[in-house]
């Protein structure tokens, strides 16, 4: 077996009283992209950091390639780090920026122009390397900012939020352009976000952390569909989101009442929830079938009848909220023209299989 | 190196070590000179012969305070006029540059902003000989005309005044002009918009936001004036602001009363000083 | 331009040009005319060069007036060498509350008039201060040291007196340099050493240039601090000017001293400008 690019083992790191980041082990295979994905303030920032050297973790290991870096000063480090704001030096043209770490290490002027031409070629920006840093575009920037660390040939790649400052249509194409550019330069990338779809995108695999742990790990199709937990459930992809009681359980299904008086069918997918607790359910607003008849949804353990609400067109991702009872429901808008014609006020009816009920253990 | 950056121990410490030095050289006069306003000698020097408050309360010779000693106390007098009307005239001005250089395009616009910066770069002494030659020149000029006699052109506190001036004017407008700088002009368009004129958008929208400026910059210039030595020296006539007849006394030989009075310069200006920061902070 | 607006234009400019050409351009042109006078009689004049041939034939002004300018550099880049770690400890390594207290204690000497810490270097340095009887009492002096009166003494009050001008604008740029910045230094392989030279010098040359701008400039003027620290050996060039003035009532030759200095003044603050590509705009403004 080959040896993990990075591994990190039971690394802590506290603020004062507050543990930013609390006993998280994993590894990353060589080559493969890593992400890991939660809300600003989960300690991601602070790992990240802990890796690069910026800050020292009170408990933990951190191995390159099976080595401790953890007394190797930042500057010496086969680790290098993509900004969030990318830190371009914006004293120097875009050649110096890319060649700034190979001067550090002492190379010879010629083969510095060499190795920097080439990583310009690279990039697909070949012979700007004369230009100042503020004539770049922010998509320009970011690539610049990853071939400056790129012809350092670092072990592994840290990407802080790189793509939070561009706008939309531009982190979209970035998306893509990063994870062409990972394969390109087969190195192992580590990168965190508080995007799912950034995440879910271009990941292998996918770390969602929650105050300073790691919530669950895999690949971004086992948090979306199997997520082992609450907060995962909630945070990766949208979804109706209901609190309530048990009633019943029977193997892996269940019966729960929400605290509005809805009646839903559930699954626990293997976790100990038994009648009587406390329980969050998650369904997924594509999971939910809308028809015109209640006929339709003879086979789902979930119908229900409501009046649609809102409509809220977004071209594929398109949803209606359904007012069912006291609860308002999510569901995806099919956009296959049957419900072109639907309208604010009218009458639908909506179910779901009972299996695509996740439910988790909740507060009481 | 910054904090983030593990750094050996020794050299952390020899660098702090560096900027408590650093404090110390700063501090040191000043302390110096508080200290000494309350030694019991005609000296501000050591020996230390006791403690008193003679040399600010004291009435008799040999020990004058400052709170007794006429010239002294007519001297702040004469420098407070001067410091107050400097202020007055270098906001107004500087509100208006403020306002020609942030709202108005017109051809020159560029070399009357440099003009404008000229006289933080022309040496203080040299601005009170040139005021001082062009006001003799044009007094002279009236008076032989004329036989009229224009006191005010005269070395005098109108000159002083206009010395200071010429240069605390720029630093007001540059302050002013850089909170106006940072105006959202479409608060003012609110205002249009809610029906108030041109003038009452500035009067009610505009000004209130330039308020904490120009309050600092009175605060600026009034230190400025009231600490200003160059200008004044080649300007200054029978009526001697602060600092020249400190200096004239000081030439002489001093006394803790010197000491004194600095101290009460000192907790002054540190007083506007918390004054114009506390602004600051609102604004 | 619509009527409103002009009046608005011309109500603004107003102003600004009197106090410009009154008080600035008007008097400076008078000044050089004034020092281009040569006195033939009483109250008859001619035009001639005499004030600047006075000025090159005679050894005392000129010496005066080179050791001037060499002093006033000297006392720039004292102040900038003591300065900028300082400034880079406020801005860079200082956090907070600590960093605003700093700054404000650098700031709190300048609230006080020049005349007063010129004043406190007097008490510490001349023969029976505070200085002189310490060392007494250490055993390192037998006798009482005379520290004022000489070229030093002018320049730890130079120093001390325009330290202010250097440290907020060095504060202001170095702030102004995200810690990212440095730390990708540092992650890219840099040293303490290179990361300073490469980095964080280029982004603080404008901090640089206009601190070293207004030192330089308020040393060469400086009046105060030569006159009650220097002795009789280290004159001044602003000495000269103030005793042709006030002393001998040279009004012509005084003239041609003070546009002598605000030549070289200018001469060396748009040479240090040409120099690092910036411009007074930029700098000052």
């Amino acid at each position: 077996m080959t040896l993990p690019d990075l591994e990190c083992t039971g690394l802590t790191k506290r603020f004062g009283t507050a543990t930013a980041v609390d006993a998280v082990s994993f590894d990353v295979p060589p080559g493969s992209f890593f992400s890991i994905l939660g809300p600003s303030g989960c300690g991601k920032t602070t790992i990240m950091r802990v890796i690069a050297g910026f800050l020292d973790p009170d408990a933990g290991d951190i191995l390159i390639r099976g080595r401790s870096i953890l007394n190797t000063p930042p500057n010496k480090r086969p680790v290098n780090m993509v900004f969030q704001h990318l830190a371009l030096f914006p004293m120097m043209t875009i050649a110096e920026n890319i060649g700034y770490g190979l001067r550090r290490q002492g190379m010879a002027k010629a083969e510095i122009a060499r190795k920097v031409d080439a990583a310009l070629d690279r990039i697909g920006l070949p012979g700007i390397g004369a230009r100042k840093i503020d004539e770049l575009s922010g998509g320009q920037k970011q690539r610049v900012a990853i071939a400056r660390c790129m012809v350092l040939e670092p072990d592994v790649l840290l990407l802080d939020e790189p793509l939070g400052a561009l706008d939309l249509k531009l982190r979209e194409r970035m998306k893509v352009e990063l994870k062409e550019m990972q394969a390109a330069f087969d190195t192992t990338f580590v990168y965190i976000t508080h995007d799912q779809s950034e995440a879910l995108v271009m990941s292998d695999r996918i770390a969602v952390m929650n105050q300073g742990r790691f919530e669950q790990m895999g690949t971004g199709r086992e948090l979306y569909y199997r997520p082992e937990t609450a907060f995962v459930a909630g945070f990766v992809g949208d979804t109706n989101r209901w609190h309530g009681r048990i009633e019943r359980v029977e193997g892996d299904a269940l019966q729960l009442v929400t605290d509005s008086g809805l009646t839903l069918r559930g699954a626990r997918h293997g976790r100990a929830l038994s009648p009587g607790g406390r329980a969050e359910i998650f369904v997924r607003p594509e999971a939910i079938r809308l028809t015109r008849s209640a006929g339709e949804l003879a086979h789902f353990d979930n119908r229900m009848s409501g009046r649609v609400t809102a409509l809220l067109f977004n071209g594929a991702a398109s949803r209606v909220l359904v007012q069912a009872g006291r609860e308002e429901i999510e569901v995806n808008l099919p956009q296959s023209g049957e419900f072109a014609d639907l309208a604010r006020g009218a009458e639908v009816h909506i179910g779901w299989a009972g299996d695509q009920g996740n439910c988790f253990a909740g507060t009481p | 190196m910054i904090p983030t950056i593990p750094q050996p121990r020794l050299l952390t410490a020899a660098y702090t070590a560096y900027v408590v030095t650093f404090f110390v050289f700063l501090a040191l006069p000043l302390v110096v000179v508080a200290v000494f306003a309350f030694n019991d000698s005609q000296f501000p020097s050591l020996p230390w012969e006791g403690f008193t408050w003679g040399w600010f309360f004291g009435e008799e010779r040999p020990v004058i305070g400052v709170f007794h000693e006429r010239p002294i106390l007519r001297a702040i007098g004469t420098s407070a006029f001067v410091a107050v009307c400097v202020s007055i005239l270098s906001v107004g001005v500087g509100l208006s540059n403020a306002f020609l250089f942030n709202r108005y395009r017109f051809p020159g616009q560029g070399i009357l902003y440099v003009f404008m910066l000229l006289p933080l770069v022309i040496p203080g002494i040299v601005l009170g000989i040139s005021i001082l030659v062009f006001s003799s020149r044009i007094a002279n000029g009236a008076w032989d005309i004329a036989e009229w006699d224009i006191e005010a052109l005269r070395p005098g506190l109108t000159l002083v005044i206009l010395g200071q001036f010429s240069f605390i004017a720029t630093i007001s407008t540059l302050v002013i002009a850089a909170r106006l700088q940072k105006f959202d002009r479409s608060l003012e368009e609110a205002a249009l918009n809610l029906g108030a004129s041109r003038l009452t958008a500035v009067r009610t929208v505009t000004l209130p936001y330039l308020a904490p400026a120009m309050i600092g910059a009175f605060v600026v210039a009034f230190l400025m004036s009231f600490e200003n030595f160059n200008t004044t020296l080649m300007l200054v006539g029978s009526d001697a602001p602060l600092t020249i007849a400190m200096f004239d006394r000081l030439k002489e030989g001093s006394t803790p009363l010197l000491n004194a009075v600095s101290l009460l310069l000192m907790l002054g200006s540190s007083l506007l000083a918390l004054v114009m920061i506390a602004f600051q902070r609102r604004g | 331009m619509k009527a409103e607006a002009r009046i608005g234009l011309i109500l603004l400019l107003t102003p600004l040009l009197l106090w410009l050409s009154l008080l600035i351009v008007i008097p400076h042109i008078d000044m050089f005319l004034v020092s281009l006078r040569e006195r033939v009689g009483v109250g008859e004049y001619r035009i001639s060069p005499a004030n600047y041939l006075t000025f090159l034939t005679e050894p005392l002004y000129l010496r005066t007036f080179a050791r001037t300018a060499i002093m006033a550099m000297l006392a720039t880049l004292i102040t900038l060498l003591i300065a900028f770690p300082v400034s880079y400890y406020i801005a860079k390594m200082a956090r907070g509350r600590t960093r605003s207290a700093l700054f404000l204690l650098c700031l709190v000497p300048f609230w006080v008039s020049e005349l007063v810490r010129t004043f406190g270097w007097m008490i510490l340095l001349r023969e029976t201060g505070l200085i002189s009887t310490l060392l007494q009492w250490a055993g390192l002096a037998d006798q009482p040291v005379e520290m004022l009166y000489n070229d030093a003494a002018i320049m730890v009050g130079l120093v001390y007196t325009s330290m202010l001008f250097m440290v907020v604008p060095l504060v202001t740029t170095l702030e102004s340099l995200p810690d990212e910045v440095i730390e990708a230094g540092y992650d890219l392989g840099g040293t303490n050493v290179s990361v300073m030279r490469e980095i964080v010098i280029p982004h603080a040359t404008p901090g640089i240039v206009s601190g070293c701008i207004v030192v330089f400039m308020l040393s060469l003027g400086n009046y105060l601090t030569p006159t009650m620290l220097g002795g009789k050996d280290s004159l001044w060039f602003t000495e000269l000017i103030y005793s042709q003035f006030i002393v001998r009532f040279n009004w012509e030759l005084g003239a041609a001293f003070g546009f002598l200095l605000l030549l070289l003044s200018s001469l060396i603050v748009w040479g240090m400008l040409r120099l690092t590509g910036h411009t007074l705009e930029r700098t000052m403004g």
